[in-house]
């Protein structure tokens, strides 16, 4: 389904409207394969730049390779002053699993139809959170490529080219006490970023900003799910309505079998409407607020290693004379990261108000032509039937 | 991702192909319907031809009837004579058309019913409704007529009958649900000038009738009297014209034509002298209405004629019959326009009392033209245990004739009590809200049946000042309730393996009532979870628009912050129409399914109650069986002494028998048309409920549209 494909495409560029089109390093993942709980991935290059050997190669990668390959550049100290685009979220079928699960477990009670259309239903989602995936790990290897800096990342490079397995799943048990020690740090980091005096207006702005800004976009994102969840659900009531209506329908043989046909042809209709509101609210807002709670974390982590550089900085300084030296370079360091991060931080802030802008306005065209839909709709069968 | 997709590509093709598509169906329904309505008062009209043919005087009666189908109660004889007539009819015409397709019936129907019409007759249609009054004396003739007709057609037709039987059995009905339905709505014209109709064939007919028939009389004077007996006066006659139909729906033989006809004569000479207050009463309504309604029915009785001649000469073509059909659709429409003689609403619930002994009253105001009540408008304060004791009564006695009384919406301890406690509680008043709009529907259901509305408690009900309180009320409530029904229903579906159904319809509708309900129920619990998810969507709308709010003053962006902020009004309101919604998907559509789910158990109650009085046949045939049995012991012992005692039983229990088969029928009689009118009523509800619905949709996606085109340009400026 290409069409489906470069839809999440252009809705997660969307959310990350920045990447641009440069032709020296184009990155795609035409394809991927789902087994059990593991993805892989097919990354394809296609370069005119010359350290890669070939022009176009295509590896196989899995979602953890993603997750090394976050995790280096966020310890590699030389981009301490970048926003490292935000890993993409484990892939998670256990959802729509659970949900056929269920539907499995409830077939006896439906109509074949019925069962038939939930199935799709399911299957629909299951397939909308596959691609999702996909374009989300996508995403993340497009931003890297479209950073000025990043992209010339060696690891990247290697990510991108070499063949084989990267062998980083190995390290996977250790990863999961990094990922421990990694949140313990990162509230450690809370305390260290909201206790340290902040000598920079920009820096103290922007901080106050996103510390408020993260919590309350992470509440609407959870918010916005619930909702778009139960606005699914209410489009899924309707498939019920309709197919108990068309049953009871079948058996009727007076003139209200017409009436019961047209009431019940009316909610597969508005079921397929409710439904894409639905699906589009998800995209057009919960997406957006999902990929900007992530983004906002890898801003919010420069200002952590920020901070974290001054601290070493100021220590240094405090050290009996001992390296005037060492303690200039790490100013310095800590001046060049507050610099890049100043930069970093001023676009991060053009880029969401133009995303934000962006799906807004697709998102209440989108109602508005979806309640246009469904108003034509209705007309039509109230005059059918008050006709009848 | 099929969403997705498609949510970028343009909308669906809005279903205009569909809808010219459907057009020609829609006619095509028209023509259906309106061919069973033409089948429904043609066949009156040709029962008034022929059988009055002799006297232009008579023909009135059954005309006016014909333009206003009869009320349930008086409705019957009319119905069965034009049975009688549409067995002939086609008998007679069968052997032209080949084909016995309904259609084709209809048409020869059409045609003989219409000739004599053709032939100058229906210009005394205008003296037709006043008529009856001075008829009366003349009646003499009646006899005749009546009788002559029915005598021919059995002679005509006793070859070819039995073949058509079959086939004429579903044409047969049809007649009837029109008779049924329609009179709900003109039952209180028709009524009286059924009953006149009736006067004249009382005095007419009695005496010749009796020497005629005079061996099968006592007989039917027995059951005349059991009728009389078991009922109030005004039940009688209705019961026994619908054992007239049965007997016309057997079609036994010529012979139990006639003798049914004579039971209408006893019955009616019956009424004569043992009519008690209430039916003068019903005499003396009579008179008036029908100087009041006169030139309406002259207009309607009119109305449908003209249609019908134009077709008439074109024969038996289809066409014509669509065409006819039409207009006596539509004119069924303007009937029912017409005829808001009795409006009810309940309004203003108030809480009296306080504390455990509190109870909500409501106001009952009727609106009315009816000359039955003592004026136009009246209204009364009940309570809700009124309104069940009302149901009691008229369950005792009108559901054992097979009647579908309407039941009361449920008591419900748990919403009483957070009324009785609770002070300003949102739900409690939902919940008052719901028991009223229940109660008056409730109550319109109640006055919209024909029978019932004559019934002295109604009546009652909603005129006088204070009622006796209810008592008893208790024990039938809620859940209690429900379960009684279920059981009813349940031993029904053992009996019913018992008994050999000898009618397929009742079988038939038994099942699809039963599967009905099941369905119901199913889309019942669908519709239920739809409006809890719609109430969740609701709730999590309100949440995220707070949400949303929170986040637009944190954003350092002011053009996205208003943004945010506009979204999270936007939002809220949103929230409201879910939540209006919600309260429609519940009010308009839930309810309606609940209230036929309970009605399908109203229905159920009336097989049960056929069945029922079945048993009691069965069981007086077996017992009549051992008492012959013993008697052919006594006289094969030889034992005369005891042999007259046993003569005696056996001749009591074949009286029995005969009245206990009779009973039989017109149960089965009376459940077969309430049924029909049951079906019809249906129709009409869910047809308006479903419209009231779907614009209620509509109404809260217009209010989308709004709402979101408010918002595009605050999007748009986000710089």
């Amino acid at each position: 389904m290409p069409t489906i494909s470069q839809e999440y495409k252009t809705a997660l560029r969307s959310v990350s409207v920045d990447l641009n089109n440069d032709v020296s390093l184009l990155i795609d993942i035409p394809d991927a394969l789902c087994e059990r709980d593991k993805v892989k991935f097919t990354v394809h290059t296609k370069t005119t730049l010359s350290v890669f050997q070939k022009p176009e190669f295509s590896v196989p990668r899995q979602h953890e390779d993603f997750i090394w390959l976050h995790d280096t550049l966020v310890e590699t100290e030389e981009y301490a002053g970048l926003i490292i685009p935000p890993a993409p979220p484990k892939p998670d079928f256990e959802s729509p699993r659970e949900k056929m699960h269920k539907l499995g477990e409830g077939e006896a009670t439906m109509t074949k139809e019925e069962y038939t259309k939930m199935k799709q239903e399911l299957e629909a989602e299951y397939l909308a959170v596959f691609k999702k995936t996909v374009q989300v790990h996508e995403v993340f290897l497009q931003r890297l490529s479209s950073h000025p800096v990043l992209s010339k990342d060696r690891n990247f490079q290697i990510f991108l080219e070499y063949d084989q397995d990267l062998s980083v799943r190995r390290k996977m048990p250790r990863r999961c006490l990094v990922v421990s020690s990694r949140t313990w740090l990162k509230s450690a980091d809370e305390v260290l970023i909201s206790g340290v005096k902040e000598v920079d207006d920009f820096f103290e702005q922007e901080k106050t900003f996103l510390l408020d800004y993260s919590t309350k976009i992470k509440d609407s994102t959870t918010k916005a799910e619930r909702m778009t969840r139960a606005h699914k659900n209410v489009a899924d009531d309707y498939i019920h309505v309709a197919a108990i209506l068309n049953s009871i329908s079948a058996e009727e043989n007076t003139a209200l079998k017409k009436h019961l046909d047209k009431f019940s042809d009316m909610f597969e209709k508005l079921r397929k409407v409710e439904g894409r509101v639905a699906s589009d609210q998800e995209l057009k807002l919960t997406e957006l607020l999902r990929y900007y709670t992530r983004d906002i974390q890898a801003a919010k982590d420069l200002l952590y290693r920020r901070a974290r550089a001054l601290d070493k900085a100021r220590l240094k300084s405090k050290d009996v004379a001992q390296a005037e030296d060492n303690q200039r370079q790490c100013m310095q360091k800590f001046e060049k990261l507050s610099e890049s991060g100043k930069k970093e931080l001023t676009s991060f802030k053009g880029r969401r108000v133009v995303a934000f802008r962006k799906n807004l306005v697709e998102m209440a065209e989108l109602e508005i032509k979806h309640a246009k839909n469904s108003v034509s709709l209705l007309q039509g069968c109230i005059e059918t039937l008050k006709n009848c | 991702m099929k969403m997705a997709a498609s949510s970028e590509r343009s909308p669906p093709p809005f279903p205009d192909a569909e809808d010219q598509e459907s057009e020609p169906a829609l006619r095509d329904e028209d023509s259906d319907e309106g061919a069973d309505i033409f089948l429904g008062t043609n066949p009156l009209e040709a029962m008034a031809d022929s059988t009055f043919s002799a006297s232009d005087v008579l023909s009135d009666l059954p005309n006016d009837l014909l333009g206003e189908p009869p009320s349930a109660v008086f409705g019957d004889p009319l119905s069965n004579i034009s049975k009688q007539e549409s067995t002939s009819n086609p008998a007679k015409q069968s052997s032209k058309l080949p084909s016995d397709v309904p259609c084709d019936i209809f048409d020869p129907l059409h045609g003989t019913g219409m000739e004599p019409k053709d032939d100058g007759k229906n210009a005394s249609l205008i003296d037709i409704v006043i008529n009856p009054v001075t008829s009366a004396k003349d009646n003499l003739p009646v006899d005749d007529l009546l009788s002559q007709p029915e005598i021919d057609i059995p002679a005509k037709t006793k070859t070819e009958q039995p073949a058509e039987l079959r086939s004429e059995e579903r044409p047969k009905d049809e007649p009837l649900s029109v008779a049924s339905s329609k009179p709900k709505k003109d039952l209180f014209e028709d009524s009286p000038e059924d009953l006149f109709s009736e006067l004249p064939k009382t005095k007419a007919k009695t005496k010749p009738q009796m020497d005629l028939f005079g061996d099968s009389s006592p007989d039917l004077f027995m059951d005349a009297k059991a009728a009389a007996d078991t009922g109030p006066g005004r039940n009688a006659p209705a019961d026994l014209f619908s054992e007239e139909s049965v007997a016309t729906t057997t079609s036994k033989s010529a012979k139990s034509n006639i003798s049914a006809n004579s039971i209408v004569t006893a019955n009616s000479k019956a009424n004569g002298v043992h009519s008690d207050e209430e039916e003068q009463d019903i005499f003396a309504e009579a008179t008036v209405e029908l100087s009041l309604d006169s030139p309406h029915n002259n207009r309607k009785t009119l109305d449908t004629t003209k249609p019908s001649e134009p077709a008439s000469s074109l024969s038996a073509a289809a066409g014509s019959s669509k065409a006819q059909a039409k207009t006596l659709e539509e004119l069924e429409e303007e009937e029912s326009e017409d005829k808001f003689e009795l409006n009810i609403s309940i309004t203003n619930p108030e809480k009296v009392g306080d504390g455990m002994n509190a109870y909500m009253a409501y106001k009952v105001s009727t609106q009315t033209t009816l000359p039955m009540f003592r004026s136009k408008t009246f209204t009364v304060r009940r309570r809700f245990s009124d309104f069940l004791g009302l149901y009691e009564k008229l369950s005792e006695k009108h559901s054992q004739n097979g009647y579908i009384v309407p039941p009361p919406p449920e008591k419900s301890l748990l919403g009483m009590t957070k009324v009785k406690v609770g002070k300003d509680d949102p739900s409690s008043g939902e919940f008052v809200e719901r028991r009223r709009a229940s109660l008056e529907r409730y109550l319109q259901r109640v006055v919209c049946h024909p029978s019932l509305l004559q019934d002295p408690d109604v009546r009652e009900f909603l005129e006088r000042e204070e009622l006796p309180r209810a008592v008893n009320t208790q024990a039938l409530s809620g859940a209690g309730f429900l379960k009684m029904i279920n059981k009813a229903t349940d031993a029904v579906s053992k009996m019913t393996i018992k008994m050999n159904e000898s009618d397929v319809w009742f079988e038939e509708k038994l099942q699809e009532v039963e599967s009905e309900d099941q369905q119901l129920r199913k889309l019942h619990a669908v519709v239920d979870s739809l409006v809890s998810h719609r109430k969740e969507l609701s709730v999590n709308t309100a949440v995220f628009a707070k949400s949303v709010a929170m986040l637009g003053s944190s954003e350092d962006n002011t053009a996205l912050s208003r943004a945010l902020s506009q979204l999270a009004e936007l939002e809220d309101k949103i929230e409201q129409l879910h939540q209006e919604q919600a309260g429609n998907d519940f009010f308009v559509f839930t309810e309606l399914l609940a209230d036929y789910i309970r009605l399908l158990g109203a229905v159920r109650g009336s097989f049960d109650q056929r069945m029922k009085s079945w048993q009691r046949w069965q069981d007086a045939q077996t017992t009549l069986q051992k008492k012959r049995e013993a008697e052919a012991k006594l006289l094969w012992a030889n034992k005369p002494d005891k042999l007259q005692q046993a003569k005696d039983e056996i001749a009591e229990w074949e009286g029995k028998v005969t009245q206990y088969e009779r009973e039989f029928e017109r149960v089965s009689a009376t459940v077969r048309k309430e049924v029909i009118r049951f079906e019809k009523e249906k129709a009409r509800d869910f047809k308006k409920q479903i419209i009231k619905y779907l614009e209620s949709l509509l109404q809260s996606q217009q209010q989308l549209i709004k709402y979101w085109e408010a918002f595009l340009p605050e999007a748009k400026a986000i710089a």
